[in-house]
């Protein structure tokens, strides 16, 4: 029966990464608020489960067209080394602290993302 | 005399756009690897302002970038012991089936008043993590 709970989440998570709404930061809080699955565990469960709906993802753009190359490799090659620490980071911090500190990564996206809706309307 | 100086402007130019470039990458990585998603946000503002991206573009460039990351991110987690398989598997399945659904949705609804309470809704969460 959990299984199907988790299941869930992750059909809600997919609906709003669809729709192009904050895509991992929404299953990550479901998963720790009402699964209280640890924050460490949250996290690389979003990780990996993004990687299936990315490849699909990249397929259709692709075939659209909608990809810029340019300087693709100057982002990733650095980012990949910087990711590595980063997990690094998380590794070293306890649960709780993560927690908190993903939870002020968060409010900040939120208004952030916000603001930027907003503006748009103005157009 | 024209184009010497127009050259030596470009390959400036084309500096700069590298520079942003790669610190666009160390941010957004530092990111992924730290709180395991959410990259996508910052790369997204980042192509548009700093790398002139197309903005219709900028959606679908940001998933390139982060999908190498999310991969080498998520294989460090799984190394540290962090992937636990009982919850992985059935949550992504409910992503795949989810994200269809969702990108249907998305041109059928996206209002902009959706994407606002959202917005609220998720700024709630990172409160309740933050602070309790």
């Amino acid at each position: 029966m959990e299984y199907v709970w988790y299941g869930i989440a992750g059909v809600l998570g997919g609906v709003l990464g669809g729709m192009g709404m904050g895509g991992g930061t929404v299953l990550i809080p479901l998963l720790t608020i009402f699964y209280s699955v640890s924050q460490h565990t949250s996290q690389a469960v979003n990780l990996v489960s993004f990687i299936p709906m990315a490849v699909v993802a990249l397929i259709i753009h692709l075939k659209n067209k909608l990809i810029d190359f340019s300087r693709v490799l100057w982002i990733i090659i650095p980012g990949v080394l910087t990711c590595i620490i980063g997990c690094y980071i998380a590794r070293a911090m306890s649960g709780e602290l993560l927690k908190r500190c993903f939870g002020g990564f968060l409010l900040i996206l939120s208004v952030f993302q916000a603001i930027t809706e907003l503006k748009k309307g103005k157009n | 005399m024209e184009n010497t100086k127009n050259g030596q402007k470009n390959q400036r130019n084309s500096k700069r756009l590298n520079l942003y470039a790669a610190l666009t990458g160390v941010i957004a990585g530092l990111i992924n690897g730290v709180f395991g998603g959410g990259g996508g946000m910052i790369v997204v503002p980042m192509l548009i302002m700093l790398l002139k991206c197309d903005p219709k573009k900028a959606h679908a460039t940001a998933i390139l970038i982060i999908l190498p990351l999310s991969l080498v991110s998520g294989l460090f987690y799984a190394l540290f012991g962090n992937l636990n398989f009982q919850v992985f598997i059935p949550v992504s399945i409910g992503v795949v089936l989810g994200g269809a659904v969702g990108a249907l949705l998305l041109s059928k609804l996206s209002n902009k008043w959706i994407i606002i309470i959202f917005s609220a809704v998720m700024a709630v969460a990172g409160a309740k993590m933050l602070f309790f």
